[in-house]
């Protein structure tokens, strides 16, 4: 047995609720630093909090053993630009970062992570990862360093993405946590940031949260708190029956953090920016199907005679050996990888790729569908470490793909992976997996924005820091979360040595209280959330997509407002897993709005963040080639300008080396 | 796995299966209802069962992200399998080179598994 309908029609009977239910009771928990979300960042960002000495909580919405968008594993480590074998200095990687976006990018924290990149995966390698080759299985590779035993990935001349085996690297992490002291409440769906005297834009001291086991209330005082959440998912695409095992990220993944944030009054920028939405979940199982991108770089595809594709450089030049496809060519400084934050990269920061005009070769009958990734084209070493190594670490292959594949009889070395059949345009980009033409056009994700913070990881909300790969602006992939939490909880643990009691605003406390147990007093026949969700993503979709101008993005707004008075606020939990889902339906309701008032102030469009305002068509005009900060001042919005170099800039010193000796 | 029908079974009124179905499925002679699986899954798919010892009852299959974590918390292998809804595993296909046979995930008749463990 294993189904609820299988339990039902063999016992007859509902099953209770399993765990003890209490809505009523209000538990405290007092802290030093709190931190909300225990994902990879949020765990590193405890776990050096507590090294420093004071006491550290960390709310986590499931279980902070195996969850988040870096729970299930990771292969492969960006910007480990200070590791002994990297030709790349962080100077160089941060400046190919921000040029790459045009500027586009938090400089300051791109810098934070390429100098402590490397340090942090030394202290995963002591909790117990594996970061090197130590049974020497790649001997005699050309990606490996026979001294250090390191593995190099996608670029083998520059060295600074390297190979790791993390699939378990969640699972060290929460244990050196626990070892450290970290008291970790799972479970917990956060619903507000305290300010100090309930007032909106003071001093944060804590957060409340509802437990989706037993619906008991937690308020949390903290003398400093970190943010770790996750992106915004379901906030523009709702179809779980759908995604499935195509998912990214897990179903937590509501914009908690952020809702949070703008709630209590932090600032923003680029919540405007967003694209064409290829990773939501539309195509198939990530790394299910063959390919040739990200983890599978380097991958012969072959068309169904067995005819080989060409494998081509940033600028269209067609490589000559299977060696090429992992060297930089001439004309560039070295390659950047895919996944870290940057929607874009300049040629000479380009991966080798397969030809990009492949989709007009097959129609022209150059090429015969279906497509496969043919990897016993390769040498040993390559196979092995593409399908054995990357696959078998990567976040959500070790079980789903790698044990599954081999388990029903794939054999890398005898067999060819098909890649999907799919509409031409679709091979445009590698990653055949992601099937871009699976996802319509009208569903686009945010991208780039997040909190702004200042050199300590810091909001304008004096105690609020950030550590997390896709919330905080200039963030990126996994190992960007682990290393901006690991700074962002040294200095939250320094700022909460000197800081001042807090205390709670009791008025502010029983207003969160009674918002969040609204659902569960309602008509047990109304609205559910995933129906409520539903519909704020067609909202986000229909008014603040590709195209927008000031009267959709106002009719948007008003709609998202009405949903807050009407099937939202009448909607009904029946137990707190529901309710905690509602719960997260008001945090996307939230994020929503922030995309929205972000988008109603760029009154210019922008090629960078794809960001098109029917009403001012001209891009990229000169006088906007600014941030504007967004926040909330008594609920109303309140918006400044900052140059894009603000991180160089007084009160700032004018080199990233000095601000990091100043800073860090 | 089919079990035996009784002509005379009594039919109830149900909500349609969910879809995906079940994300994963747990093999009664091998699980003992630790709910280790259950502890440690980030979105609750799965609840415990009310009888002690038994296995978990799936109950929020479409929350599923399918990371394999449950599986690999599990003491006891092969009580607990991650299973790709139908429209994935019928996506994944893969063609012998030297046979030209074309195999899928989920065949009738698959080929011997493949024993070599990942790298690490």
């Amino acid at each position: 047995m294993s189904t609820w309908h299988e339990y039902i029609q063999a016992t007859g009977k509902l099953p209770e609720w399993p765990y003890p239910v209490d809505y009523n009771k209000v538990n405290e928990v007092v802290t030093d630093v709190l931190v909300v979300g225990g994902g990879v960042a949020g765990l590193q960002a405890a776990i050096n909090a507590a090294k420093k000495g004071v006491k550290v909580a960390v709310a986590e919405r499931g279980h902070a053993k195996r969850s988040g968008a870096g729970g299930a594993g990771v292969d492969h480590w960006h910007g480990a630009v200070t590791n002994p074998c990297s030709k790349v200095t962080p100077e160089e990687y941060t400046q190919g970062c921000y040029d790459s976006m045009a500027g586009w990018t938090g400089g300051h924290v791109r810098y934070i992570i390429t100098r402590e990149s490397w340090d942090t995966l030394l202290e995963c390698e002591k909790m117990g990862v594996q970061i090197r080759d130590v049974n020497d299985e790649f001997k005699g590779a050309n990606f490996r360093d026979d001294e250090t035993k390191l593995m190099f990935a996608y670029d083998y001349r520059s060295r600074h993405m390297l190979r790791i085996w993390g699939y378990n690297i969640k699972v060290r992490v929460y244990e050196e946590a626990r070892r450290v002291g970290v008291d970790i409440f799972n479970r917990m769906m956060v619903t507000s940031l305290l300010n100090e005297g309930g007032r909106q834009g003071n001093r944060i001291i804590g957060a409340t949260a509802v437990d989706t086991h037993t619906g008991e209330f937690y308020v949390f005082r903290s003398k400093a708190t970190i943010i770790a959440t996750g992106g915004a998912g379901r906030l523009t695409l709702f179809s779980p029956e759908m995604t499935a095992s195509g998912a990214m990220s897990d179903m937590n993944n509501a914009g908690v953090g952020q809702a949070i944030g703008w709630n209590a009054g932090a600032e923003f920028v680029c919540m405007e920016a967003s694209g064409p939405g290829r990773l939501t979940g539309l195509g198939y199982a990530p790394y299910s199907m063959g390919n040739a991108g990200n983890t599978f770089h380097g991958t012969p595809i072959v068309d169904a005679d067995g005819k080989e594709v060409p494998w081509v450089d940033p600028f269209g030049r067609e490589l000559n050996t299977v060696e090429d496809r992992f060297i930089p060519q001439d004309g560039q400084q070295f390659s950047l990888g895919i996944g870290i934050g940057i929607s874009r990269t300049n040629k000479e920061f380009g991966l080798n790729d397969i030809t990009p005009d492949l989709p007009e070769r097959i129609e022209k009958g150059e090429f015969k569908l279906p497509l496969y990734a043919d990897l016993t084209r390769l040498p040993e070493h390559e196979r092995r470490v593409i399908f054995g190594m990357m696959v078998g670490n990567e976040g959500k292959t070790r079980i789903p793909i790698y044990n599954t594949m081999t388990r029903a009889g794939f054999d890398p070395d005898k067999d060819m992976f098909q890649a999907p059949v799919m509409p031409l345009e679709g091979y445009f980009n590698s990653n055949y997996w992601s099937a871009a033409p699976n996802t319509p056009s009208v569903v686009r994700m945010l991208g780039g924005g997040g909190f702004l913070v200042d050199w300590n990881l810091m909001t304008n909300l004096e105690g609020l820091y950030i550590g997390a790969g896709s919330t905080l602006f200039g963030g990126g992939c996994h190992g960007e979360s682990h290393t901006t939490g690991r700074y962002a909880g040294r200095h939250a643990a320094e700022y909460a040595r000197t800081a001042q009691e807090p205390v709670a605003d009791r008025q502010q406390v029983e207003a969160e209280r009674t918002r969040a147990y609204t659902a569960v007093k309602q008509n047990k026949g109304n609205n559910g959330w995933k129906e409520i969700n539903a519909a704020i993503a067609r909202i986000m979709r229909d008014y603040c997509g590709r195209h927008k101008n000031e009267m959709t993005l106002n009719l948007g707004l008003r709609l998202l407002n009405e949903l807050k008075t009407t099937e939202l606020s009448s909607a009904y939990a029946s137990n707190p897993h529901e309710l905690g889902r509602l719960l997260e339906c008001q945090a996307l309701v939230s994020v929503g709005e922030l995309a929205i008032k972000s988008s109603l102030e760029r009154k210019a469009s922008n090629s960078i963040l794809d960001f098109h305002r029917l009403d001012y068509p001209d891009m990229d005009p000169s006088g906007w080639n600014k941030l504007l900060p967004i926040r909330q001042e008594e609920n109303k919005v309140v918006v400044r300008e900052l140059p894009l170099d603000f991180h160089l800039k007084a009160p700032y010193a004018a080199s990233y080396e000095e601000n990091y000796q100043r800073y860090a | 796995m089919e079990r035996e029908m009784k002509m005379s079974e009594k039919s109830y009124i149900l909500p349609n299966p969910p879809t995906p179905n079940k994300a994963v499925e747990f093999n009664p002679d091998i699980c003992i209802g630790c709910n280790l699986c259950v502890d440690v899954c980030p979105t609750d798919v799965m609840l415990p069962n009310p009888e002690k010892g038994k296995e978990p009852i799936v109950v929020y299959p479409e929350e599923c992200w399918y990371c394999g974590g449950c599986v690999e918390e599990c003491p006891r292998p092969g009580a607990i399998t991650m299973l790709h809804p139908t429209q994935q595993r019928i996506s994944m296909n893969w063609k012998r080179k030297d046979t030209g046979e074309y195999y899928r995930l989920g065949m009738k008749n698959p080929p011997p598994p493949n024993t070599r463990p990942p790298s690490g």
